[in-house]
Formats: C-alpha cells, structure tokens, sequence
C-alpha cells in the first residue's frame, strides 16, 4: 500500500504565555518549543502499522521552513521510507493552499492512501485533509479511530460524539484524517532520529509546483488575534497546597458533597 | 442578497441539537441581513422533525432518500452543493461535528466558497460575515474575515456557541424532493453504528467527580488519584489524552466524544480545558480546575482556580482529610 502522511510542526504553548505580536494577528513565537502536532503522530504510526502488516511504501509531507524538516526526520525516525517538504518560500498560507501545494507535490505518485490528523494544534482548523481529498478526487473520512484494511476498500471506524462511533467502508484509493488513540505512537530516540537523516528527505518550493496566484491568494484573513477576556473566570483560590486544600475541602462539603 | 442555508443533521432518527443551536443563530442573522432562511435536511424520512421546526425557516428543503438513513457523504454533498449553486447563498451553516468536519472544507473545494471553521461566534460587519474562533486551544482568539466573500461563504459552528431560541415564527415554506435524481454511486458506504460508552463505572450518575488530564503525566501515577477519590468518595474520570494513552478505559472519558456529565462537584487536574471536554461538563454544578498554567482556558470555566502542581494539591487534600 503506497501512503502519504502529511505532518505539521506546531508550536507547544502549555505553560506559556502568549504574547501578541507588532501585527495584531499572530503571536510571538521566539522562544517557543516546537513539536509534531500531537495528531500527525497517530497519522504517521498508523501509516506504518498499515506498511508493516500489508507491505508498501511511506511518504512523509510537510509544508514550512527548514526548521519544520525537524518533523520529517521524526516521521522517517518512526519508519517513513522518504519525506518532502514543501518549502514556503516566505509566503503565508492557509489550509486550502496547504491543501493545494500537497495536491501539487504528489501528483502522478503511486498512492493507495493518505493520511493527515484531524487537525493541527495551532490553528484548530480542522481542513486541509478532507481539501486535499477533493482536490485529488480521493474518497474520504473524517475523524477516523480504527482501520481495518480489505480488498480494494478500508473498513474504518470513525468517531461520532458521545462515545459512539460508525463503522464505515470507504473505497481506495482515500484519505482519512486520524484522530488520536487510535494507535499508540512508537518512540524515537534521539540516535534513531539521527540514524534517519539517511533517508531522502527532499525539498520543493511551493512556487516550482505550477500554481498560479490566484491558487496561491488566501481565501481567508485573520483581522486579529486577542487574548481571552480575564473577567468572568474561576474565583482563584491562593495559599500553600494545605490551605489551598482546606479551600477546596470547604467547598465540597458547601456544595453538598460529604467529604 | 443576505439568505442563509442551514444543513441540518440527524443521528438514529432524531434532530441534533446542534442544528437547532446554528438555525436559532442564523435567525437572528438572517433577520438582520434582510434574507431568506432554508433548512436543508437530507433523511429517508423526515418524520423526526419536531412540529414546530418549520417556523424556524422561511423554506425547508426536504430531499428524502433511502441513502440519508445515515450520513452518505457522496449523496449528501451533491445535494447540497447543487442547492448552493442554484440559490448562491450569503452565508451556508453547519455544524463542526465529525460530519461537518467532512462535509464543510469539501464542499468549500467543490464550490469554491470561502470557509471558516469551528466558529465560536459570527457578526455582521454591514453584510459583510466574520467570525470569531479559537487558536491553540482556546488560549487565544481570532477575529477571520473572508477575503472575497461575493459569492458567500461558508461556516462550521462549534457546538454548544449559541442557545436554541424558543420560536422563530418564520412561515415555512416545505419543498419535499423524494428521491433526489442522478445520485452519484458512494465512495463510502454505513456499516452500523457501535456505543463504545457502557463499562463497569458510570461517570454520569457521580456526585463527585476527580477527574484527570495529561497533567497526570504517567499512568503509574494515576493510582494516587485513585486514593484520593476513593479518600473523598468520588470516581475518576479523565479527558481524552488519558483514554487515548491506555491510562484509563474509554468510559472514563468527558467531552464530546466521551460523556457529558452532573456531578455536584467536578475537580479538574491537569486539564487544560479544550472545549471538546469542557463542553462535557456544561451540567456540572461547581467546577474547581487545579493546573500549573495559571493561563490554562479551563479557569475561564471553572468557578474555582487553584495554580498548582496537581500532586502537590493532592498530597496536600489526602494530608487533610487524614487529619
Ligand atoms: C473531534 C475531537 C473530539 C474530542 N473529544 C474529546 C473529549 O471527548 N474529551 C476530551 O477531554 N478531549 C477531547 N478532544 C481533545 C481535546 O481537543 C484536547 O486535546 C484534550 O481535551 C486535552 O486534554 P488535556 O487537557 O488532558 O491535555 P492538555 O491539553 O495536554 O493539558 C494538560 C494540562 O495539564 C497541565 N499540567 C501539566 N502538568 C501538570 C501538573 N503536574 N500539575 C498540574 N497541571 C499540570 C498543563 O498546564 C495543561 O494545561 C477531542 C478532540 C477532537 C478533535
Ligand atoms: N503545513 C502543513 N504541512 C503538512 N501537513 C499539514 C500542514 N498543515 C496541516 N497539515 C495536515 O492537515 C491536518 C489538519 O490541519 P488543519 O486543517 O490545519 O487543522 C494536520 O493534522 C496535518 O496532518
């Protein structure tokens, strides 16, 4: 089974406070850790369950800067066979020229299958899966938790609110966006990261894929970012953890739990 | 000019709620605009649509066929794009659910419409669409324009953004189209649909719950909540990460693709505080969240906040109620 597996570097933002930026519509990110987004990770290990159990080849895609190769070599790491990334060329993108470049890149290669994550962590979007899939013909699904392959066709499970999910076929060749738990990412190591800078990881513009501006313009504009209103949260309670913990317990019992 | 297209989704015969939530805000939109409201509601049989469903459009489009006794992506995408080719709406609605993720961006390819998804909120800028939605979590929020919204726009709306208006007393025209013509075949086809909810705890029923995010950091740790809740008389229960890791079964899941639940109490450790979980939680009566990220969005939900190291907090409650 050929596969292509698309992967994003996102910015970890946990513990961190954001900081807008001169622009009003993005944030600082000098200083931030980057990592794979957390639902690429599932996308790129059930690509390579799927390599494994039934044969075939694994193509790691992303589309950024050299900094986002980082991701690539994670997913060769993993056991991708090659990867591409689809440089930016110092253009801002959004999900439906993601979409477009992706299509572009890939096109006439053998391909039975592509995978992408649900969504990317930084922007919550939630697209350029499903765009890429009708930009290439491909069937599709969405929010995909389990894969059983079959004779030309997957059996696979999709996930549905309030814990039911549908089990679905969908004709190959498709795409489906992976939700997380549905495998249990395998590990890499730093050695095993460097051992992958073997394999061919190489690298396009977006601006050699034959799209013209009007593919390229973007359909949507972020006017700006803000940070969330601080009024209207939580009462927050301060002290050390043992008064912190007199509070809560005091709490509880006021609101009829008997502790 | 100004009319609203409204895809309204059903599951096992029954209306979804989010669909009212969308169509109550695309009322109020739509009055603003001057425009038309359609409901479009693709089923085998439509009989599930409450009496009163009707005078909340001004035209419900009803396409009823065999392949819309379920989600048939292929049918249904069709359908609909051809509707929005024919009345080139302003602004076309639905939801941001597993099917609106599917239906939204590839509808937005096949029309060439402008998409937004996940939209917390929606505003009128004159005729011009906005929206509001989320980054990172909900840590930060963005204000997206369309850059050329002429031909209208579409939209995917987070559940649970806006509340169900009581009436809507729009006139309600019904256009029925049995068995939609030239369909093409389905690259996709239902099987049937399996409740992975049922296990030995039932979270919903507790009046207390301890409940557990990534924070926990490893599941050799999580048997230290366990004293705790058992200490307090509370179950565990947990946010996605957590299931999805193997830490705990998927019955102890909150949020949208989990269980929504009522404890009086509800203590939220190392939870960040994603609306697919806190939209769970919406019936719980006090929420206390404790995380090491004082910025962490669930103390914008919770009613009590506590910045601390969840053990720490832990070890401190366990110490106090020996005492
Ligand atoms: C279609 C879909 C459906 C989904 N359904 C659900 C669902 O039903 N339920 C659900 O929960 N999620 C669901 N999610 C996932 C959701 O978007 C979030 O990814 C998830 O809720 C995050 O879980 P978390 O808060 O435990 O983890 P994180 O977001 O990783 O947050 C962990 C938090 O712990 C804090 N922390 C870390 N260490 C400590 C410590 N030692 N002490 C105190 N605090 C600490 C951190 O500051 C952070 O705030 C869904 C996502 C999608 C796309
Ligand atoms: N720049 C990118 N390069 C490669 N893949 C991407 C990129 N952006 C998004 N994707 C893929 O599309 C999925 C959904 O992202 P989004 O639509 O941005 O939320 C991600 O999980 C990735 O698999």
């Amino acid at each position: 089974m050929d596969i292509i597996v698309c992967v994003k570097r996102v910015p970890f933002t946990q513990e961190v406070d954001l900081e807008i930026d001169k622009s009003g519509k993005s944030i600082v990110t000098d200083g931030l850790a980057y990592v794979i987004n957390d639902w690429d990770g599932y996308a790129v290990e059930e690509a390579i369950l799927l390599k494994e159990r039934i044969g075939g080849n694994v193509i790691a895609v992303t589309v950024g800067s050299e900094d986002d190769e980082e991701v690539l070599r994670r997913a060769l790491a993993m056991g991708a066979d090659r990867a591409i990334r689809i440089d930016t060329c110092g253009r801002s993108l959004d999900g439906l020229v993601v979409a477009k470049a992706v299509a572009a890149a890939i096109k006439g290669f053998p391909l039975d299958l592509v995978l992408t994550g649900v969504q990317a962590d930084d922007d919550n979007q939630a697209v350029v899966g499903i765009m890429l899939a009708e930009i290439m013909g491909l069937s599709h699904a969405a929010v995909v938790r389990g894969i059983e392959p079959e004779e030309g066709s997957l059996k696979v499970r999709v996930e549905l609110e309030g814990g039911i999910d549908e089990i679905r076929q969908v004709k190959l060749p498709a795409l489906l966006t992976i939700q997380s738990g549905i495998n249990e990412p395998r590990y890499v190591s730093v050695m095993g990261i460097r051992k992958a800078a073997k394999k061919e990881l190489k690298v396009i513009g977006i601006d050699e894929l034959g799209l013209s501006e009007a593919d390229l313009a973007l359909a949507t504009e972020i006017e700006e970012v803000y940070l969330p209103p601080e009024t209207g949260g939580a009462e927050m309670l301060s002290g050390d953890p043992s008064k912190l913990a007199r509070a809560v317990i005091e709490i509880m019992r006021r609101k009829g739990v008997a502790v | 000019m100004g009319d609203i297209l409204v895809f309204v989704e059903h599951r096992s015969v029954s209306l979804r709620e989010v669909s009212l939530q969308i169509i109550s805000k695309a009322d109020e939109l739509a009055t603003k605009l001057a425009g038309r409201l359609t409901a479009v509601v693709l089923a085998a049989k439509a009989d599930f649509l409450p009496s009163d469903f009707s005078s909340r459009a001004d035209r419900l489009i009803v396409v009823e066929d065999e392949r819309f006794s379920d989600f048939d992506f292929t049918a249904a995408a069709e359908v609909i794009s051809k509707i929005i080719k024919e009345q080139s709406p302003h602004l076309v609605m639905m939801g941001h659910t597993p099917w609106g993720m599917d239906l939204g961006p590839a509808l937005s390819v096949r029309t060439g419409l402008p998409l937004s998804t996940d939209c917390v909120d929606i505003t009128l800028d004159g005729t011009r669409v906005k929206t509001v939605r989320q980054l990172y979590g909900g840590k930060l929020f963005a204000r997206v324009s369309f850059r050329d919204d002429s031909k209208g726009c579409i939209i995917t709306v987070r559940p649970g953004s806006f509340p169900v208006a009581a009436s809507c007393g729009r006139k309600g025209e019904l256009v029925r189209i049995e068995n939609a013509a030239n369909l093409p075949a389905s690259s996709s086809r239902f099987i049937e649909y399996l409740d992975t909810g049922a296990g030995e705890i039932d979270i919903t029923q507790a009046e207390l719950l301890v409940s557990i995010g990534r924070g926990v950091g490893e599941k050799e740790r999580i048997e230290e909540i366990r004293e705790l809740a058992g200490l307090l008389g509370g179950v565990v229960s947990c946010s996605r990460p957590v299931v999805d890791r193997g830490w705990l079964p998927k019955y102890h899941q909150v949020g949208t693709s989990g269980k929504s639940v009522k404890p009086k109490v509800y203590l939220a450790l190392g939870i960040s505080g994603a609306f697919q979980h806190v939209a769970g939680i919406a019936g719980a009566g006090t929420v206390i969240a404790v995380n090491k990220d004082k910025k962490a969005p669930i103390f914008r939900v919770a009613d009590y906040g506590v910045v601390e190291d969840l053990f720490a907090f832990s070890d401190a409650l366990k110490e106090e109620l020996g005492k």
